[in-house]
């Protein structure tokens, strides 16, 4: 059977590939920034998941806003990074795992989290970004992805309780397919920041500790947040920390910490970094 | 017709992105997603107006779209994502266009964001537990 061997957060910040693709991994601004996934790498090493399913918001490659699904789950065997417009540098791209995905897809309707299902999606930063900090750049990457495109774009968004509950439907889902792998979930984005309007600039690093804190000892403390709450004090873009909650939902009540790194700011944005394992089977 | 109140709409200097704004939006966040095209940035940077009525802008954010006036995008439905890729003929990034937006320029901007993340590794060495603590 699948099991799930942990879960990661990380931003998706595109200026972190920007960073990647120019060196600057040592450079003064960024040094401690990608220090805090060291050890992320050493446990992906040691750990050797067989599939990401990595849960992240689309930021106007794939989807349009014609069409606007609030969960999207990719299905293909294959997902292509592409240009997004403004210079990023497009990555290989990924095998994907088709029957796993149908499987998830299957169980995750049966309990009522009505999946939009996509045989192609590209994907963007919001992917491609934690894909290459957490497993460095591959033309052969040492593992398959699973795209969750979950909605942050376009409001009404889904609350932080429903990405917690989606989340604990996709350990379900992942928990009862047949074949033997390892999964791991990845929740990305976050923290706070605001990219928009004259109240652009803000990092409220006791939200996003205490985010941090909620997430890993008492994740439902973070559900009764409401997304106007959420964006009061973290910004409108901080509302992406709702996505780490479907990461927390697929595990266990209780989680061991393997590590834990905060860093402020990264571009416009503070930014987390979490592993954490199940503490039953 | 009438638009849905909505409990964020008095988060200062926010621009949320429902319903109305997107669409009232549609068009510049539209022509915005067409530069996903390289074929179709080049058609625009050689002339942005005119590319710009193709999908039927307003005066006012074809103005705002030629000038870079991001504020003014903001307030005629466009996407903060979205207008990134527009940001980009502007040579701007989008941290660029949040100073621009804040009225400050970007090393105001990137000192505000210091200030603000300013204390946090005291923070974690309270709690403790913390990598690089």
């Amino acid at each position: 059977m699948a099991k799930i061997v942990g879960g990661i957060t990380t931003s998706h910040i595109p200026a972190i590939g920007n960073a990647i693709s120019q060196g600057l991994r040592h450079d003064t601004y960024w040094e401690r920034f990608f220090d805090g996934y060291t050890p992320v790498k050493e446990w992906l090493a040691k750990v050797k998941p067989d599939v990401a399913i990595v849960v992240a918001n689309d930021h106007g490659l794939n989807f349009f806003l014609d069409t606007m699904p609030t969960f999207a789950m990719g299905t293909a065997q294959r997902y292509e990074n592409a240009d997004e417009g403004w210079g990023l540098k497009t990555l290989t791209g990924f095998d994907g795992d088709a029957p796993f995905s149908w499987h998830m897809i299957e169980s995750l309707v049966a309990d009522k989290f009505d999946m939009t299902i996509c045989q192609e999606m590209r994907v963007d930063h919001g992917f491609v970004v934690p894909m290459t900090v957490l497993w460095g750049e591959h033309d052969k990457w040492p593992v398959k992805l699973v795209p969750l495109a979950v909605n942050t774009v376009q409001h009404p968004l889904p609350t932080a309780e429903r990405c917690f509950e989606l989340g604990k439907a996709l350990r379900t889902a992942i928990e009862s397919y047949g074949e033997d792998i390892k999964v791991v979930i990845v929740g990305t984005g976050g923290m706070s920041h605001q990219l928009q309007g004259e109240r652009a600039g803000i990092i409220d690093t006791d939200f996003d500790i205490e985010c941090i804190e909620n997430i890993i000892h008492n994740p439902e403390k973070f559900t009764q947040l409401s997304n106007t709450e959420i964006m009061e004090r973290a910004g409108t873009e901080g509302i992406e920390t709702i996505m780490w909650m479907v990461m927390r939902g697929a595990l266990t009540e209780k989680v061991k910490v393997v590590h834990k790194h905060y860093h402020a700011p990264i571009s416009n944005t503070g930014a987390g970094v979490l592993v954490l394992e199940n503490t039953e089977e | 017709m009438s638009w849905d109140k909505h409990d964020y709409d008095h988060i200062p200097g926010t621009y949320v992105f429902n319903g109305e704004r997107s669409a009232q939006g549609y068009g510049i966040n539209k022509m915005a997603f067409s530069f996903n095209d390289a074929s179709n940035r080049e058609e625009f940077a050689g002339d942005m107006d005119a590319y710009c009525r193709k999908f039927q802008l307003s005066d006012e954010a074809r103005a705002a779209v030629v000038a870079g006036d991001f504020l003014s995008l903001m307030r005629l439905g466009g996407n903060i994502y979205y207008l990134a890729k527009i940001a980009i003929f502007h040579g701007l990034t989008v941290q660029d266009a949040g100073a621009q937006m804040g009225g400050i320029s970007t090393d105001q901007f990137k000192a505000k964001l210091l200030n603000n993340s300013e204390g946090f590794e005291q923070q974690l060495h309270t709690i403790g537990g913390y990598f690089h603590g």
